[in-house]
């Protein structure tokens, strides 16, 4: 017989509803509107560590609502969240699912550390205030000079699954893993952070990049490491780089996996523990 | 040849690594949201027993195995080789050497039935049930009517095996339920 029960005890999924509620009431409180982003849409992002499912005829399952959202900045949009699935191709395990729920909100006006306070404020309303701590990657990796990126990257995830227990922001990533943060004025370093609770990445946020030929630039070195590791080719989405050249308002911007809130929040060890069901 | 890429890595699965074929005992997906895909495995090295850790990139390939477990009744041995025989009625016959056989040659007894491990169709391994009834061929005289007391004592079982944890009570000629995986004493079989 078919096995149709959820993955997730009812305890767990009514914790989850009062997580999205208490998550929701949060950013309202602060005037954060929320906005709602479709999940298909025609363009995907160029990351070569971040695969989209393409969906044919129709485009591309969102990783996340990040470029849409900034058009809506860029269009005069104040302040706003997106509380919603994103959707990741090959990504699944203990703390990884295709589909997952993501809250990425933007904040004009804020930098980077600004925004990490909010995010703490967030976590601490959502899963009981505790100390934070701060380090920088090189804290983290030690120094990355030198090092192959593969070799970073691995380095990196075994780092942080040791950061435990406790709540760590980490920040001053290498500039080649700014992703969409502006440098800092050390010219090395990115304006991007990233929250880690008891050994599991939760956040990652940026002090925007503003600036449309930047952005350009980085794509384009994304597609050369697509075409080097035989990834398939993304087109780059013009209809966000025009919203950059008409112009992105001053903010930051982070995006957080809400289901590995929820397992924390209810001492579970997987996803699949806090989700109603899994697609596959 | 045969490869599996980490993402078809299922526990169960036998694959090649350094030469040995391994038996996947767990495989996680590790990735920084920003960053590469890797898969954290653990296997079992089938030739050994040891349990390796290895980290691949996700996508890598390795090799599979030609692996396969088989239920096989015990023989003889000749001293050099332990001769087993499929229970499928063909009556084929394979013959283990030391290392396969390995610490496993304290638990056999004739007629009873071992899983083979084949790599290749050469036995690696052998790996006998949970728990084995054998005779004791030596022990300390029992002590009548001593049930009770938690005193135990050692005992050479007929394979050549000894034990420790015996009751007092147990003589030579008993036949006793061992658990194979702790080398333990479980209890008196019944006769």
């Amino acid at each position: 017989m078919s096995n149709w029960r959820p993955l997730a005890s009812i305890e767990h999924l009514k914790q989850r509803a009062e997580l999205l509620a208490q998550a929701r009431a949060f950013l309202v409180a602060r005037d954060v509107i929320e906005v709602q982003i479709p999940a298909l849409a025609r363009d995907s992002i160029t990351e070569p560590d971040v695969q989209s499912i393409e969906v044919p005829g129709y485009g591309y399952l969102q990783t996340s609502p990040e470029y849409q959202m900034k058009r809506l900045l860029a269009a005069g949009m104040p302040s706003c969240y997106q509380l919603g699935p994103a959707f990741r191709h090959g990504e699944q395990g203990m703390l990884h699912n295709p589909e997952f729920t993501m809250l990425e909100w933007y904040r004009l006006g804020f930098d980077h550390n600004q925004l990490m306070h909010e995010v703490a404020d967030l976590v601490d309303v959502l899963l009981g205030p505790k100390p934070y701590q701060r380090l920088t990657y090189e804290d983290v990796v030690g120094k990355s000079k030198g090092r192959g990126r593969d070799a970073l990257d691995l380095a990196f995830a075994e780092a942080c699954e040791r950061l435990t227990p406790g709540r760590f922001f980490i920040t001053d990533y290498p500039a080649d893993q700014a992703a969409l943060a502006r440098i800092n004025p050390d010219g090395q370093t990115a304006a991007r952070f990233e929250l880690v609770i008891d050994g599991i990445e939760i956040a990652n946020g940026y002090w925007e990049l503003l600036d449309a030929d930047e952005h350009r630039q980085r794509f384009k070195i994304d597609s050369e490491i697509r075409q080097q590791r035989g990834l398939p080719a993304m087109a780059v989405d013009e209809a966000f780089l025009a919203a950059l050249e008409h112009g992105l308002p001053e903010c930051a911007g982070v995006a957080l996996g809400f289901d590995r809130l929820v397992m924390l929040g209810g001492g579970a060890k997987a996803l699949s523990d806090v989700m109603a069901f899994r697609g596959s | 040849m045969a490869t599996y890429s980490t993402n078809e890595f299922r526990s169960g699965m036998k694959v090649m690594l350094d030469g040995d074929p391994c038996n996947i005992l767990e495989n996680e997906f590790v990735k920084p949201g920003k960053g590469q895909a890797f898969n954290r495995v653990k296997m079992r090295n089938l030739k050994n027993g040891r349990v390796w850790e290895r980290t691949f990139k996700s996508g890598e390939s390795i090799e599979a195995a030609d692996v396969i477990e088989l239920d096989m009744e015990y023989l003889y041995t000749d001293g050099e080789f332990w001769h087993f025989m499929k229970t499928d009625d063909s009556y084929e016959q394979v013959a283990a050497d030391q290392s396969a056989v390995a610490d496993s040659e304290n638990w056999l007894k004739e007629q009873e039935v071992y899983q083979v491990t084949l790599w290749n169709d050469d036995p690696i391994a052998v790996t006998p049930p949970n728990f084995v009834e054998l005779e004791v061929t030596d022990t300390d005289p029992g002590l009548k009517g001593d049930t009770a007391n938690g005193g135990t004592k050692p005992a050479t079982l007929s394979t050549g095996a000894t034990i420790k944890g015996v009751p007092l009570f147990i003589n030579i000629g008993d036949v006793l339920k061992v658990d194979t995986r702790t080398g333990e004493y479980v209890s008196r079989a019944k006769t």
